[in-house]
Protein backbone atom coordinates (compact mmCIF):
# COMPACT_ATOMS: atom_id res chain seq x y z
CA UNK A 1 0.00 0.00 0.00
CA UNK A 2 1.13 3.50 -0.40
CA UNK A 3 2.16 5.92 1.58
CA UNK A 4 -1.08 8.28 0.51
CA UNK A 5 -3.24 5.29 0.24
CA UNK A 6 -2.53 4.01 3.63
CA UNK A 7 -3.06 8.18 5.18
CA UNK A 8 -6.48 7.91 3.50
CA UNK A 9 -7.59 5.23 4.99
CA UNK A 10 -6.32 5.74 8.40
CA UNK A 11 -7.50 9.07 8.81
CA UNK A 12 -11.28 7.71 8.02
CA UNK A 13 -10.98 5.24 10.37
CA UNK A 14 -10.33 7.97 12.58
CA UNK A 15 -12.81 9.89 11.74
CA UNK A 16 -15.00 7.17 12.71
CA UNK A 17 -13.00 6.40 15.77
CA UNK A 18 -12.88 10.29 16.69
CA UNK A 19 -16.88 10.26 16.26
CA UNK A 20 -17.69 7.23 18.40
CA UNK A 21 -15.31 7.86 21.19
CA UNK A 22 -16.31 11.34 21.15
CA UNK A 23 -19.87 10.70 21.85
CA UNK A 24 -19.39 7.95 24.23
CA UNK A 25 -17.07 9.32 26.31
CA UNK A 26 -14.97 6.27 25.98
CA UNK A 27 -11.85 7.91 23.63
CA UNK A 28 -11.01 6.79 20.22
CA UNK A 29 -8.98 4.03 20.91
CA UNK A 30 -11.30 1.18 21.23
CA UNK A 31 -12.15 1.70 17.71
CA UNK A 32 -8.81 2.63 16.24
CA UNK A 33 -6.51 -0.28 18.03
CA UNK A 34 -8.28 -3.22 16.91
CA UNK A 35 -8.75 -1.51 13.20
CA UNK A 36 -5.45 -1.25 13.13
CA UNK A 37 -3.73 -4.23 14.71
CA UNK A 38 -6.22 -6.52 12.85
CA UNK A 39 -7.10 -4.52 9.69
CA UNK A 40 -3.88 -2.86 8.43
CA UNK A 41 -1.77 -4.83 10.35
CA UNK A 42 0.01 -2.47 12.47
CA UNK A 43 2.57 -3.43 14.96
CA UNK A 44 1.12 -3.56 18.30
CA UNK A 45 3.29 -1.00 19.93
CA UNK A 46 2.49 1.96 16.93
CA UNK A 47 -1.02 0.89 17.43
CA UNK A 48 -0.45 1.64 21.05
CA UNK A 49 1.15 4.82 20.40
CA UNK A 50 -1.44 6.27 18.05
CA UNK A 51 -4.61 5.17 20.43
CA UNK A 52 -2.61 7.29 22.86
CA UNK A 53 -2.89 9.96 20.75
CA UNK A 54 -6.46 9.10 19.57
CA UNK A 55 -7.59 9.35 22.88
CA UNK A 56 -5.63 13.03 23.64
CA UNK A 57 -6.81 14.33 20.15
CA UNK A 58 -10.74 13.12 21.27
CA UNK A 59 -10.69 14.44 23.99
CA UNK A 60 -8.84 17.76 23.25
CA UNK A 61 -11.41 17.94 20.47
CA UNK A 62 -14.47 17.31 21.69
CA UNK A 63 -13.39 19.38 25.06
CA UNK A 64 -13.49 22.63 23.58
CA UNK A 65 -17.03 22.13 22.17
CA UNK A 66 -18.56 20.57 25.39
CA UNK A 67 -17.45 22.97 27.70
CA UNK A 68 -19.20 25.83 25.65
CA UNK A 69 -22.34 24.01 25.95
CA UNK A 70 -21.91 23.34 29.72
CA UNK A 71 -21.78 19.59 30.15
CA UNK A 72 -18.53 18.63 31.42
CA UNK A 73 -18.59 19.49 34.69
CA UNK A 74 -14.51 20.22 35.72
CA UNK A 75 -14.91 20.05 39.53
CA UNK A 76 -15.79 16.50 39.61
CA UNK A 77 -13.08 16.20 36.58
CA UNK A 78 -10.43 17.29 38.84
CA UNK A 79 -11.39 15.79 41.86
CA UNK A 80 -12.05 12.25 40.16
CA UNK A 81 -8.57 12.66 38.28
CA UNK A 82 -6.35 12.49 41.60
CA UNK A 83 -7.75 8.72 41.67
CA UNK A 84 -7.27 8.60 38.09
CA UNK A 85 -3.65 9.00 38.01
CA UNK A 86 -2.84 7.73 41.22
CA UNK A 87 -4.36 4.33 40.34
CA UNK A 88 -2.48 4.82 36.70
CA UNK A 89 0.73 4.93 38.86
CA UNK A 90 -0.20 2.14 41.37
CA UNK A 91 -1.38 0.05 37.92
CA UNK A 92 1.95 0.93 36.66
CA UNK A 93 3.66 -0.53 39.45
CA UNK A 94 1.59 -3.55 39.83
CA UNK A 95 2.13 -4.65 35.85
CA UNK A 96 5.38 -6.99 36.80
CA UNK A 97 3.60 -8.95 39.71
CA UNK A 98 0.47 -9.71 38.28
CA UNK A 99 -1.25 -11.63 35.98
CA UNK A 100 -2.54 -9.32 33.65
CA UNK A 101 -4.14 -11.79 31.23
CA UNK A 102 -7.16 -12.93 34.56
CA UNK A 103 -7.58 -9.02 35.24
CA UNK A 104 -8.20 -9.04 31.34
CA UNK A 105 -10.55 -11.33 31.59
CA UNK A 106 -12.65 -9.92 34.63
CA UNK A 107 -12.40 -6.67 33.32
CA UNK A 108 -14.40 -8.38 30.40
CA UNK A 109 -16.98 -9.75 32.27
CA UNK A 110 -17.53 -6.39 34.39
CA UNK A 111 -18.07 -4.69 30.90
CA UNK A 112 -20.12 -7.21 29.61
CA UNK A 113 -22.00 -6.96 32.78
CA UNK A 114 -22.23 -3.13 32.17
CA UNK A 115 -23.21 -3.45 28.57
CA UNK A 116 -26.08 -5.71 29.24
CA UNK A 117 -27.29 -2.81 31.56
CA UNK A 118 -26.71 -0.38 29.38
CA UNK A 119 -28.65 -2.65 26.19
CA UNK A 120 -31.60 -3.72 28.27
CA UNK A 121 -31.48 -2.15 31.57
CA UNK A 122 -34.45 -0.35 32.99
CA UNK A 123 -35.09 2.89 32.10
CA UNK A 124 -32.75 5.35 34.66
CA UNK A 125 -33.00 8.41 33.24
CA UNK A 126 -36.93 8.97 34.46
CA UNK A 127 -35.53 12.70 36.85
CA UNK A 128 -32.17 13.16 37.51
CA UNK A 129 -31.69 13.52 41.25
CA UNK A 130 -31.24 17.14 42.63
CA UNK A 131 -30.60 16.64 46.43
CA UNK A 132 -26.51 16.04 46.87
CA UNK A 133 -25.65 13.82 49.71
CA UNK A 134 -23.72 15.53 52.72
CA UNK A 135 -20.09 15.25 51.29
CA UNK A 136 -20.83 15.86 47.69
CA UNK A 137 -22.36 18.79 48.95
CA UNK A 138 -19.69 20.22 50.79
CA UNK A 139 -17.75 19.38 47.66
CA UNK A 140 -19.97 21.74 45.84
CA UNK A 141 -20.68 18.78 43.12
CA UNK A 142 -23.90 19.58 42.10
CA UNK A 143 -24.48 21.70 38.82
CA UNK A 144 -26.52 21.92 35.92
CA UNK A 145 -26.56 21.34 32.12
CA UNK A 146 -28.48 21.70 28.70
CA UNK A 147 -31.90 19.88 28.90
CA UNK A 148 -33.44 21.49 25.26
CA UNK A 149 -33.87 25.40 26.23
CA UNK A 150 -33.22 24.71 29.70
CA UNK A 151 -30.90 24.01 32.23
CA UNK A 152 -31.89 21.19 34.78
CA UNK A 153 -29.91 21.06 37.88
CA UNK A 154 -28.13 17.67 39.29
CA UNK A 155 -27.34 16.34 42.49
CA UNK A 156 -24.01 14.38 42.97
CA UNK A 157 -23.62 10.68 45.19
CA UNK A 158 -21.91 8.62 46.44
CA UNK A 159 -18.47 10.10 45.95
CA UNK A 160 -16.27 7.70 48.01
CA UNK A 161 -17.47 4.88 45.98
CA UNK A 162 -16.72 7.09 42.31
CA UNK A 163 -13.30 7.84 44.08
CA UNK A 164 -12.15 4.16 45.08
CA UNK A 165 -14.09 2.77 41.27
CA UNK A 166 -11.51 6.19 39.57
CA UNK A 167 -8.54 4.76 41.25
CA UNK A 168 -9.81 0.94 39.88
CA UNK A 169 -10.30 2.42 36.08
CA UNK A 170 -6.65 4.11 36.41
CA UNK A 171 -5.10 0.74 37.87
CA UNK A 172 -6.81 -1.17 35.28
CA UNK A 173 -5.38 1.41 32.60
CA UNK A 174 -2.01 1.47 33.75
CA UNK A 175 -2.06 -2.69 33.90
CA UNK A 176 -3.41 -3.27 30.92
CA UNK A 177 -2.15 -0.57 28.66
CA UNK A 178 -6.12 0.55 27.68
CA UNK A 179 -8.09 3.94 28.52
CA UNK A 180 -10.32 3.62 31.50
CA UNK A 181 -13.09 5.52 29.68
CA UNK A 182 -15.68 2.58 30.44
CA UNK A 183 -15.17 2.44 33.68
CA UNK A 184 -14.71 6.31 33.98
CA UNK A 185 -18.38 6.69 32.39
CA UNK A 186 -19.66 3.85 34.69
CA UNK A 187 -18.81 5.23 37.76
CA UNK A 188 -20.32 8.54 37.20
CA UNK A 189 -23.24 7.22 35.94
CA UNK A 190 -24.36 4.74 38.22
CA UNK A 191 -22.18 5.26 41.56
CA UNK A 192 -22.80 8.96 41.47
CA UNK A 193 -25.95 9.44 39.49
CA UNK A 194 -24.64 11.92 37.49
CA UNK A 195 -26.54 12.59 33.74
CA UNK A 196 -25.70 9.84 31.43
CA UNK A 197 -24.16 13.38 29.28
CA UNK A 198 -22.22 15.07 32.01
CA UNK A 199 -20.93 11.71 32.78
CA UNK A 200 -19.48 11.22 28.96
CA UNK A 201 -18.56 14.68 28.72
CA UNK A 202 -17.09 14.97 32.04
CA UNK A 203 -15.20 11.77 30.95
CA UNK A 204 -14.10 12.80 27.79
CA UNK A 205 -12.27 15.44 30.02
CA UNK A 206 -10.62 13.04 31.61
CA UNK A 207 -9.31 10.01 29.40
CA UNK A 208 -7.10 13.18 27.73
CA UNK A 209 -5.14 14.34 31.02
CA UNK A 210 -4.82 10.30 32.24
CA UNK A 211 -3.47 9.89 28.99
CA UNK A 212 -1.53 12.43 28.82
CA UNK A 213 0.29 11.04 31.59
CA UNK A 214 1.68 8.15 29.69
CA UNK A 215 2.03 9.92 26.69
CA UNK A 216 5.82 10.92 27.41
CA UNK A 217 7.06 7.49 28.21
CA UNK A 218 5.65 6.37 25.25
CA UNK A 219 6.97 9.23 22.93
CA UNK A 220 10.86 8.63 24.90
CA UNK A 221 10.33 4.69 23.76
CA UNK A 222 9.23 5.49 20.31
CA UNK A 223 6.09 4.15 20.04
CA UNK A 224 4.53 7.47 18.22
CA UNK A 225 4.97 7.50 14.62
CA UNK A 226 5.02 10.66 13.04
CA UNK A 227 3.87 9.19 9.28
CA UNK A 228 1.25 7.06 11.24
CA UNK A 229 0.07 9.27 14.01
CA UNK A 230 -0.51 12.38 11.05
CA UNK A 231 -3.76 10.90 9.59
CA UNK A 232 -5.02 9.49 12.67
CA UNK A 233 -4.99 13.36 14.27
CA UNK A 234 -6.20 14.81 11.77
CA UNK A 235 -9.27 11.98 11.51
CA UNK A 236 -10.08 12.16 14.81
CA UNK A 237 -9.87 15.41 15.62
CA UNK A 238 -12.79 15.59 12.97
CA UNK A 239 -14.53 12.72 13.82
CA UNK A 240 -14.45 13.82 17.69
CA UNK A 241 -15.63 17.30 16.51
CA UNK A 242 -18.66 15.93 14.58
CA UNK A 243 -19.70 13.94 17.98
CA UNK A 244 -19.57 16.46 20.02
CA UNK A 245 -22.24 18.53 18.21
CA UNK A 246 -24.19 15.27 17.63
CA UNK A 247 -24.04 14.23 21.74
CA UNK A 248 -25.53 17.48 21.98
CA UNK A 249 -29.07 16.99 19.59
CA UNK A 250 -29.07 12.96 20.67
CA UNK A 251 -31.20 11.44 22.65
CA UNK A 252 -30.01 10.05 25.70
CA UNK A 253 -31.67 6.54 25.12
CA UNK A 254 -29.54 6.16 21.64
CA UNK A 255 -26.17 7.54 23.51
CA UNK A 256 -26.51 4.26 26.00
CA UNK A 257 -27.20 1.48 23.08
CA UNK A 258 -24.36 2.97 21.23
CA UNK A 259 -22.37 3.51 24.63
CA UNK A 260 -23.80 -0.43 25.13
CA UNK A 261 -22.46 -1.73 21.82
CA UNK A 262 -19.33 -0.37 22.38
CA UNK A 263 -18.58 -1.52 25.23
CA UNK A 264 -19.88 -4.88 24.19
CA UNK A 265 -17.52 -4.72 21.93
CA UNK A 266 -14.45 -4.14 24.21
CA UNK A 267 -15.53 -6.79 26.80
CA UNK A 268 -15.19 -9.23 24.03
CA UNK A 269 -11.67 -8.18 23.12
CA UNK A 270 -10.63 -8.05 26.72
CA UNK A 271 -12.09 -11.45 27.18
CA UNK A 272 -10.18 -12.87 23.79
CA UNK A 273 -7.42 -10.77 24.20
CA UNK A 274 -6.92 -12.56 28.16
CA UNK A 275 -7.73 -15.53 26.98
CA UNK A 276 -5.39 -15.92 24.06
CA UNK A 277 -2.22 -13.98 26.15
CA UNK A 278 -2.26 -10.72 24.35
CA UNK A 279 -2.69 -8.56 27.11
CA UNK B 1 -14.97 34.92 37.54
CA UNK B 2 -18.32 32.69 37.38
CA UNK B 3 -17.93 29.13 36.83
CA UNK B 4 -18.83 29.61 33.02
CA UNK B 5 -17.04 32.19 32.45
CA UNK B 6 -14.20 30.49 33.35
CA UNK B 7 -15.40 27.57 31.11
CA UNK B 8 -15.89 29.37 28.70
CA UNK B 9 -12.42 30.56 28.66
CA UNK B 10 -10.50 27.88 29.37
CA UNK B 11 -12.64 26.04 26.11
CA UNK B 12 -11.67 28.66 23.47
CA UNK B 13 -7.79 28.73 25.08
CA UNK B 14 -8.10 24.96 24.06
CA UNK B 15 -9.76 25.49 21.46
CA UNK B 16 -7.20 27.55 19.64
CA UNK B 17 -4.15 24.64 21.07
CA UNK B 18 -5.92 22.21 19.35
CA UNK B 19 -6.41 24.79 16.24
CA UNK B 20 -2.03 25.18 16.45
CA UNK B 21 -1.41 21.59 16.96
CA UNK B 22 -3.85 20.69 14.01
CA UNK B 23 -2.54 22.90 11.81
CA UNK B 24 1.17 21.87 12.59
CA UNK B 25 0.39 18.15 11.78
CA UNK B 26 -1.56 19.11 8.64
CA UNK B 27 1.43 21.13 7.07
CA UNK B 28 3.85 18.94 8.25
CA UNK B 29 1.54 15.76 6.79
CA UNK B 30 1.72 17.84 3.29
CA UNK B 31 5.35 18.12 3.21
CA UNK B 32 5.47 14.59 3.70
CA UNK B 33 2.92 13.19 1.30
CA UNK B 34 4.39 15.09 -1.26
CA UNK B 35 7.75 13.71 -0.79
CA UNK B 36 6.81 10.30 -0.07
CA UNK B 37 3.14 9.80 -1.04
CA UNK B 38 4.32 7.01 -3.76
CA UNK B 39 6.28 5.15 -1.17
CA UNK B 40 5.54 1.49 -0.01
CA UNK B 41 4.48 1.96 3.99
CA UNK B 42 4.96 -0.53 6.36
CA UNK B 43 4.24 -1.13 9.76
CA UNK B 44 3.72 -4.29 10.71
CA UNK B 45 7.26 -4.81 12.55
CA UNK B 46 8.19 -2.46 15.11
CA UNK B 47 11.54 -0.37 14.68
CA UNK B 48 11.09 2.23 17.43
CA UNK B 49 11.45 5.81 16.17
CA UNK B 50 14.57 7.56 15.40
CA UNK B 51 16.09 9.07 18.43
CA UNK B 52 15.79 12.49 17.51
CA UNK B 53 12.22 12.03 17.89
CA UNK B 54 11.83 10.78 20.57
CA UNK B 55 12.46 14.02 22.98
CA UNK B 56 11.75 17.44 22.39
CA UNK B 57 15.11 18.97 21.66
CA UNK B 58 15.51 16.74 18.82
CA UNK B 59 12.04 17.38 17.57
CA UNK B 60 12.13 20.97 17.95
CA UNK B 61 15.28 20.98 15.88
CA UNK B 62 13.78 18.36 13.17
CA UNK B 63 10.68 20.71 12.77
CA UNK B 64 12.88 23.40 12.72
CA UNK B 65 14.78 22.14 9.24
CA UNK B 66 11.68 21.40 8.10
CA UNK B 67 11.97 18.11 7.89
CA UNK B 68 7.96 16.37 7.51
CA UNK B 69 8.69 14.17 10.24
CA UNK B 70 9.78 16.87 12.95
CA UNK B 71 7.03 18.71 11.93
CA UNK B 72 4.27 16.34 12.46
CA UNK B 73 5.89 15.33 15.71
CA UNK B 74 5.79 18.82 17.14
CA UNK B 75 2.39 19.06 16.17
CA UNK B 76 1.50 15.90 18.18
CA UNK B 77 3.60 17.49 21.38
CA UNK B 78 1.68 20.61 21.13
CA UNK B 79 -1.79 18.24 20.88
CA UNK B 80 -0.18 16.20 24.20
CA UNK B 81 0.36 19.73 26.04
CA UNK B 82 -3.29 20.77 25.68
CA UNK B 83 -4.68 18.21 28.61
CA UNK B 84 -1.45 19.79 30.74
CA UNK B 85 -2.34 23.58 29.34
CA UNK B 86 -6.09 22.87 30.69
CA UNK B 87 -5.71 21.60 34.03
CA UNK B 88 -2.87 24.45 34.75
CA UNK B 89 -5.22 26.90 33.18
CA UNK B 90 -8.12 25.09 36.05
CA UNK B 91 -5.85 26.15 38.85
CA UNK B 92 -5.41 30.06 37.78
CA UNK B 93 -8.86 30.14 36.67
CA UNK B 94 -10.01 28.69 40.60
CA UNK B 95 -7.26 30.88 42.20
CA UNK B 96 -9.34 33.89 40.44
CA UNK B 97 -12.58 32.40 41.85
CA UNK B 98 -10.89 32.71 45.08
CA UNK B 99 -12.29 28.68 45.12
CA UNK B 100 -9.22 27.09 47.23
CA UNK B 101 -10.20 23.96 47.69
CA UNK B 102 -10.46 23.17 43.78
CA UNK B 103 -6.91 25.29 43.17
CA UNK B 104 -5.59 22.95 45.46
CA UNK B 105 -7.58 19.82 43.40
CA UNK B 106 -6.61 21.12 40.42
CA UNK B 107 -2.93 21.20 41.80
CA UNK B 108 -2.65 18.15 43.17
CA UNK B 109 -3.60 16.74 39.43
CA UNK B 110 -1.27 19.10 38.04
CA UNK B 111 1.52 17.73 40.47
CA UNK B 112 1.39 14.10 39.74
CA UNK B 113 0.66 14.91 35.73
CA UNK B 114 4.31 17.00 36.34
CA UNK B 115 5.33 13.39 38.10
CA UNK B 116 4.49 11.05 35.66
CA UNK B 117 5.89 13.14 32.61
CA UNK B 118 9.23 13.62 34.10
CA UNK B 119 9.53 10.18 35.37
CA UNK B 120 9.28 9.02 32.14
CA UNK B 121 12.15 11.49 30.94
Amino acid sequence: MTALLFTIIVWATGVLAGFLGALTGLGGGVVLVPALALLFHVDIKYAIGASLVCVIATSSGAAAAYVKEGYSNIRIGMLLEIATTLGAILGAFLATHISTHAIAIVFGLVLLHAAYQSLFGKKQDAGALVESDSLAAKLRLASDYPVGEQRQAYGVRNVPAGFSLMLGAGALSGLLGIGSGAVKVIAMDRAMRIPFKVSTTTSNFMIGVTAAASAGVYLGRGYIDPRLSMPVVLGVLAGAFLGSKVLVKAPVRTLRVTFGVIIFLLAIEMIFNGAVGKV
Amino acid sequence: MTDERLEIFIGNLLRLGVLVSAVVVAIGGALYLAQHGHEVVNYQSFRSELPELRNLAGICIAAFHLRSDGIIQLGLVLLIATPVARVALAVIGFYLEHDRLYMVVSLIVLAILAYSMMHAA
